[in-house]
């Protein structure tokens, strides 16, 4: 069973797309960011990504990268991402692990997944790591029953749609425009001409939706042809700004508006 | 030696492949491809043509016109007495990739991605660049072909190296300083990974080194082998018999791959790669990629980097800007793994030394980067000194170098390390100058004879 797709598919039954959330894990410190996830759980969130601070986040656009240097450099680790999954499903939501590929494999690809399924995390999206070279962490992941979730992007081909979803658990996760994360004034028709794409591919497979989504009126156009709205930067703005837990989930609430519209 | 037949008219007479990397990138257990999804429709679109390309009559010739009436190929190899008396009895021969255009092996790369550029109908180019060397070459190959050319330069780097940066400027490129992360090289190569993803339809990411995503080490390797195709043929040609050792820096590795690639095969070769030691591998300020870090996934490609336990990329140190990176490529991690190259760490003390020494007994001012090899050979000399023949024969070793660039970008350092400029105006950095030792041969302020006592005797 896939705890992703129990969530997602729990929300098409209420007739709307699930609310995803992503903060980092230690900014500005790990007990506040563990906070913000929970507020984020409190406003509305269905699932929360937990992102592995990364050195070298490239595809991550300034706003993301400024939260996650300070992270880095305060030394934060797979311990405390542990931490942040287990305060995460006992908020009530689907914690799974967003990471940067270097970061797991330097943990230990079994490893990694046999603690992330002890601290009840569904699994891991892997923005840099394509199913091509992940059979380490399709079998770990296989053993220990968790999900795992590839991205797709505009310039995908056919074919490459079919064989990365075909490696998917959960959702796929589709990459709404080219580019790195960031909040955008539009989404823009590439990312439903995607997600129809994609749903051709893997007619049984949730489609979420990422990439500069921020607030509940683009939430509501996403959810009206992805099966989950995943929404980044805007919620690290509000930790950057300084708005913290509070901040973050008036966030959610208006988020989740959105996906119900 | 073997002798081959001359090239039949209409048939291709490429150099044979090493045996890797396999089809999709793989050196042993390194390389790949881990970036993002949204990269890997360009990064197939780079294959195929290159593919292509490689074998294309009418590419071989045009790269092949312009290595020799713009860059200047085939570059000479000159043999250093005066230099190698400080080698421990072997003799020594620089590969002059320095007096290419544009003052370093860069250019071989850049003249072919260029090529493919304009082959798979894409109007911009973008590069990273450390030391400046690769940013110079792009900007240049960008000028001559007609192509927008956008660098993206560590901050820190561009303070380092502000002339490559006006040469870059010069020659219509635009220069981005980065200010992430550690502003250096590894930083500017995570900014052009963003600029490529959001404008790939238009532009096309000319990478500098054998390093990143299939298929840039295989392809970089390719454009970089002519350095050590004509090497091995100049020195069999002259000595009638080849080196016992092949010895050039590693940052990335493009010259060092390039260098090696056409001696692979030849066994009885020592293949030895030197890194940046920075301070010295001990202390933790180094570059040292392979003999200091353990394999993980950097820049798209798994090889050897400098991580911490968190499996955070650790910031690298050298004197030299073009090595200063925390990577290296795939191809390197396969050749030390398998044994067939060797890779040691020398100091920033040690390059130096090596580079006053080039200056003063031959009138050759390297690239500091190329110091370090300088520095390797006079080590390595000392080691097998007069035994030739991988320490069989009785012959002086034959030790072949590349000086992969030359030194003009690197005088400001160099005087700062030495105390050459006005004393008034030297803002030393830490470690530099007051501390070194006199070294045998080596420049130092106070024995420089003025003019008006040139050729009295002292």
């Amino acid at each position: 069973m896939s705890a992703l797709g129990n969530r997602i598919a729990a929300a098409r039954a209420q007739d709307r797309a699930a609310l995803i959330a992503y903060l980092p894990v230690g900014y500005p410190t790990v007990d506040e960011s563990i906070a913000a996830m929970v507020a984020a759980v409190e406003g509305g969130a269905d699932v929360i990504e937990i992102g592995i601070p990364y050195s070298d986040p490239g595809m991550d656009g300034p706003v993301i990268q400024e939260a996650v240097d300070a992270a880095v450099r305060a030394g934060v680790g797979m311990r405390d991402v542990l931490r942040a999954v287990a305060a995460v499903a006992a908020a009530g939501a689907v914690p799974v692990v967003m990471s940067y590929w270097n970061p797991i494999e330097r943990y230990g690809v079994e490893r990694f997944a046999a603690d992330l399924a002890a601290a009840g995390g569904a699994g891991a999206i892997t923005p840099d790591l394509i199913p091509d070279e992940a059979a380490g962490w399709l079998a770990a992941a296989e053993e220990h029953d968790l999900d795992r979730v590839f991205l797709v992007a505009p310039s995908s081909t056919d074919a490459r749609l079919r064989s990365t979803t075909a490696a998917c658990r959960g959702f796929v996760y589709a990459a709404s425009t080219m580019g790195v994360t960031g909040t955008r004034a539009t989404v823009g028709d590439a990312a439903e001409a995607l997600v129809v794409r994609t749903r051709e591919a893997a007619p049984g497979l949730a489609v979420c939706v990422g990439l500069g989504v921020s607030n509940g009126s683009q939430a509501a156009e996403v959810a009206g042809f992805a099966d989950g709205v995943i929404v980044g930067s805007a919620y690290v703005r509000e930790m950057l700004e300084g708005r913290g837990a509070d901040g973050v989930r008036a966030l959610s609430e208006d988020l989740a508006k959105g996906v119900r519209a | 030696m073997t002798t081959t037949s001359p090239p039949q008219p209409g048939e291709l007479s490429l150099p044979a492949r090493p045996g890797w990397p396999d089809r999709t990138g793989h050196f042993g257990v390194f390389g790949g491809r881990f970036v993002p999804e949204a990269l890997i429709a360009a990064l197939d679109e780079l294959t195929e043509a290159y593919e292509a390309m490689r074998v294309d009559p009418a590419f071989l010739a045009e790269f092949a016109r312009l290595q020799r009436d713009y860059t200047g190929r085939p570059s000479p190899v000159t043999e250093v007495p005066k230099f190698a008396e400080h080698c421990g009895g072997a003799r020594v021969l620089l590969k002059r990739e320095d007096l290419n255009h544009t003052g370093s092996h860069k250019i071989n790369n850049v003249l072919g991605q260029a090529l493919l550029t304009k082959r798979i109908g894409k109007q911009r180019v973008i590069a990273e660049t450390g030391a400046g060397q690769h940013g110079v070459a792009t900007a240049t190959a960008a000028a001559l072909m007609g192509l927008s050319c956008t660098v993206y330069m560590g901050e820190e780097d561009t303070r380092r190296q502000a002339l490559n940066v006006a040469r870059m400027r010069l020659l219509g490129a635009e220069v981005v300083p980065v200010t992430t992360g550690s502003r250096t090289l590894k930083d500017a190569i995570n900014e052009a990974f963003r600029d490529w993803v959001t404008n790939v339809e238009t532009t096309n990411y000319v990478f500098g080194t054998v390093a990143g995503p299939h298929p840039f080490p295989a392809m970089v390797r390719d454009f970089q082998r002519v350095i050590g195709d004509e090497a091995r043929g100049q020195v069999l040609e002259r000595e009638g018999r080849l080196p016992d050792a092949v010895l050039a820096c590693v940052g990335g590795g493009s010259n060092a791959i390039g260098i090696f690639t056409a001696f692979v095969p030849d066994d009885g070769v020592r293949l030895i790669g030197l890194e940046a030691g920075g301070d010295g591998v001990d202390t933790g300020r180094h570059a040292a990629t392979i003999t200091g870090g353990t394999p993980g996934v950097l820049h798209g490609a798994r090889s050897y980097l400098l991580q911490d336990d968190n499996g955070q990329t650790v910031e690298s140190h050298s004197i030299s800007a073009g090595l200063d990176y925390p990577g290296v490529g795939p191809e390197h991690s396969y050749l030390h793994d398998i044994g067939r190259a060797e890779y040691r760490a020398i100091t920033d003390a040690e390059a130096m030394e090596a580079f006053a020494l080039l200056c003063r007994t031959e009138g050759i001012i390297p690239a500091i980067e190329s110091a370090h090899a300088l520095a390797g050979v006079m080590k390595l000399g000392r080691e097998v000194g007069g035994r030739g023949a991988g320490g069989r024969g009785d012959e002086p070793a034959l030790l072949l170098v590349n000086l992969s660039g030359r030194g003009d970008k690197d005088v400001e350092t160099a005087s700062r390390w030495f105390g050459l400029g006005d004393r008034e105006e030297v803002d030393p950095g830490p470690g530099l100058d007051t501390d070194q030792n006199p070294t045998e041969g080596a420049v130092s302020n106070d024995e420089a004879v003025a003019g008006p006592d040139a050729g009295e005797e002292l």
